[in-house]
């Protein structure tokens, strides 16, 4: 993993109690999870209550309190996309990865989530794998390109 | 190299005429768009084949590249426009761009991919011919294919700063305010509030530390004007609240936007560095006297906390709960002092204010609402894009004109305005003008200003439970009314759609909406039920067919049972 730049980011911000959020979204952009011994480190740095901490990670979407696969799925679920026929990418997604949103596999291959709105309409419906768009997707695309993430 | 600070309004313009003079007009330039779409579509992959082709035949001296953010048209996208001339090239693949440059040096255009009507033929070669852009006022997005996001000198090279400078050396901050107040700018965000009278509010206030901030949140399903803005031109927005934090008084601002999208992020923090560099942040702007300090904050995906009073606990780094409004948050909003929070595009609009005048800008749109509006136009149009036009424009203009109808040659059932807390008015309505109260009364009001078209295979049901289920995945939960009465409204809501409808649904929902909507603090939970109230003033048909449906077959279910019985 990446204790040193976990600790790296945690020590940016020893002492500073208004900058949690901040802390929070750096250490899980980096490590992509937030484990419950990094989470009391923080708040013991910052000066915060656990229950403080807790309440912020669990309550933000960003947020992930349980480990995630090598690759994120995130399947487009605002209104154009949903009118342009998400739904069913979003049933072959699950077909394909056997996942519903928010799980993940066991070999921690792919998580699934879902959310609205990346605000590329125009390319709707859309499949995000690991930030990377792939726009106008059909139900049968889809499979090529999951194939292609290991 | 060293930067120089600039310490009053003559460097700083003095810099503006060397930037000209090192640009030639004449000199032809590949603008590569960039934008959310367009980068969905791969125009990086574009991008770098300019790169390298220019490379590879040393033409810099020749040709000018830029990677701009979003022009508009993202249904056609990758997007490319040629200067001089504003050539639109569409759907540019990597593989055209030797036949681009070659023509591009010729003074030629590469027919093939310049825009062709879809019945007709006929071709649109600028950007002024082409229909999607032919019938906006791009007043605010008309700079993004001339910009840089990452280059302050291109912002400068438009006249960029010309406004601050003004409102720093010619106005009081008084004047300024009085500016904006008879320009009568209403906040592009929802509600419509006008923009003077809510800066006046917090510059009234009696205390001495004030915040502004950019809400750059914009948590609306399928509006992506803003982040085409921000993503685009961070600069014009940065100058609107730079002269809007003179006007009320403020040493501190914020800016607050989203954290998933890389690109505005990162152009963001590059615009804010650049200008404490050139001395437009910081202590003593151009030697006027007048300091700001502007940090970033990003939205960590939850819609609410694009909600004011949630904002701004969110950037105090508590969870974005709203509270009570019987206080303003332009009178106690970040650590309990005076905040003014705008809209992306309503900072966008002061600057051109302050340049031009209130006159000008009344002379702009209808009698009660001023100036031009982006709108994200998406759903089953033929041309989706980031559009803008007049306030007061008709429905049909941008439906038809600019978005080219009905996509699959289908018709059109209903407008969406606004997203899961907006409205859906039936196609009848299409003359209607694009207007802040008019709309509301219609009962689709603008919102932030995406607008979705409908086509005839929609079900107006179904729109409504998808619209209910992502609303109570983003209600933060303090208010039961909210909370619970969501929940109720998309079980309801989903039993029709799945055709187990009951008697007296209907009555239950208007029930659910209305006390919800009572019983809320924030916008959310109040206008959670505005969907719904839309579909039954309009398409209440279509939701008592799925109870009539399905008392019938209940009827015809117990009279089969009883029959079996009886044998």
């Amino acid at each position: 993993m990446c204790e040193q730049k976990i600790d790296a980011i945690i020590e940016k911000y020893r002492g500073q109690p208004g900058s949690l959020i901040h802390a929070l979204v750096e250490i899980q952009h980096e490590n992509h999870w937030l484990p419950r011994e990094v989470l009391q480190r923080l708040a013991d740095a910052l000066e915060v209550s656990f229950s403080q901490v807790m309440q912020i990670a669990s309550f933000y979407k960003t947020f992930s309190l349980t480990p995630k696969g090598r690759h994120e799925v995130h399947v487009c679920s605002g209104m154009t996309c949903h009118l342009r026929g998400a739904a069913k990418l979003l049933a072959r997604v699950e077909e394909i990865t056997g996942l519903k949103a928010g799980e993940t596999d066991a070999d921690s291959r792919f998580t699934l989530e879902t959310g609205a709105c990346l605000g590329s309409c125009s390319i709707a419906p859309e499949l995000i794998v690991d930030g990377k768009h792939y726009g106008r997707m059909t139900p049968d695309q889809a499979e090529a390109v999951l194939k292609s993430y290991e | 190299m060293t930067m120089l600070k600039l310490n009053s309004a003559a460097e700083l313009e003095a810099l503006r005429a060397k930037i000209l003079a090192g640009r030639d007009p004449a000199k032809p330039c590949i603008a590569v768009c960039a934008g959310a779409a367009c980068d969905g579509m791969d125009s990086a992959a574009v991008a770098c084949a300019f790169l390298a082709e220019v490379g590879r035949q040393q033409l810099g001296e020749r040709l000018e590249l830029r990677t701009t953010g979003c022009h508009g048209y993202c249904e056609r996208g990758p997007n490319v426009v040629v200067t001089p001339g504003e050539i639109c090239y569409f759907e540019v693949a990597p593989a055209d761009v030797p036949e681009i440059v070659a023509a591009t040096l010729r003074g030629e255009v590469v027919e093939r991919l310049v825009y062709h009507d879809p019945a007709s033929g006929a071709k649109a070669v600028h950007m002024n011919e082409v229909p999607f852009y032919k019938h906006q006022t791009r007043l605010l997005i008309g700079d993004n294919p001339k910009i840089d996001p990452m280059k302050i000198d291109d912002y400068l090279a438009v006249g960029g700063y010309a406004a601050l400078i003004k409102a720093l050396t010619e106005m009081t901050p008084d004047q300024v305010l009085d500016e904006v107040k008879r320009a009568n700018l209403r906040g592009r965000g929802g509600g419509g509030f006008p923009a003077g009278s809510k800066w006046e509010t917090t510059r009234n206030a009696p205390e001495k530390i004030k915040y502004v901030i950019v809400n750059g949140h914009e948590g609306e399903s399928a509006a992506f004007m803003d982040r085409a803005m921000l993503t685009g031109n961070p600069h014009k927005v940065l100058e609107g609240l730079i002269i809007g934090a003179y006007a009320i008084g403020a040493q501190r601002g914020f800016m607050y936007t989203r954290h998933d999208m890389p690109l505005l992020e990162k152009h963001v923090r590059n615009a804010l560095a650049q200008a404490k560099e050139y001395g437009l942040l910081g202590e003593n702007i151009l030697g006027s006297g007048f300091s700001l300090e502007v940090e970033l904050h990003f939205d960590v995906g939850i819609f609410v906390s694009g909600e004011s009073s949630a904002l701004m606990r969110s950037i105090e780094g508590n969870a974005p709960e709203p509270r009570p409004k019987y206080v303003r948050t332009s009178v106690s909003g970040i650590w309990d002092k005076p905040s003014n929070l705008n809209n992306v595009e309503t900072w966008a609009n002061v600057p051109q204010i302050i340049s031009r005048g209130a006159e000008w800008f009344t002379s702009i749109g209808s009698e009660k609402s001023r100036g031009t509006k982006l709108i994200s136009l998406s759903g089953n149009v033929v041309n989706s894009g980031v559009v803008e036009v007049p306030m007061g424009t008709p429905l049909r203009t941008l439906v038809f004109d600019i978005g080219g109808g009905v996509r699959d040659g289908k018709t059109l059932k209903a407008i969406h305005f606004g997203g899961a807390m907006g409205g859906s008015i039936p196609a009848r309505l299409i003359d209607a003008p694009l207007d802040f109260d008019g709309m509301s009364k219609l009962g689709a009001p603008i919102g932030a200003g995406g607008l979705l078209l409908m086509d005839e295979d929609t079900d107006m049901v179904e729109v409504a439970r998808y619209l209910m289920d992502f609303l109570t995945k983003e209600s933060c939960g303090k208010c039961v009314p909210c909370r619970e009465g969501m929940q109720q409204m998309l079980q309801t809501l989903t039993r029709l759609t799945e055709g187990r409808g009951r008697q007296g649904d209907l009555e239950l929902l208007e029930d659910l909406v209305e006390v919800t909507g009572l019983g809320s603090l924030c916008a959310l939970g109040k206008t959670s039920g505005d969907p719904l109230k839309s579909m039954f003033r309009y398409f209440r048909p279509e939701y008592e067919a799925r109870i009539s449906n399905q008392a019938a077959n209940q009827a015809a279910d117990q009279a089969a049972a009883g029959s079996g019985d009886t044998k």
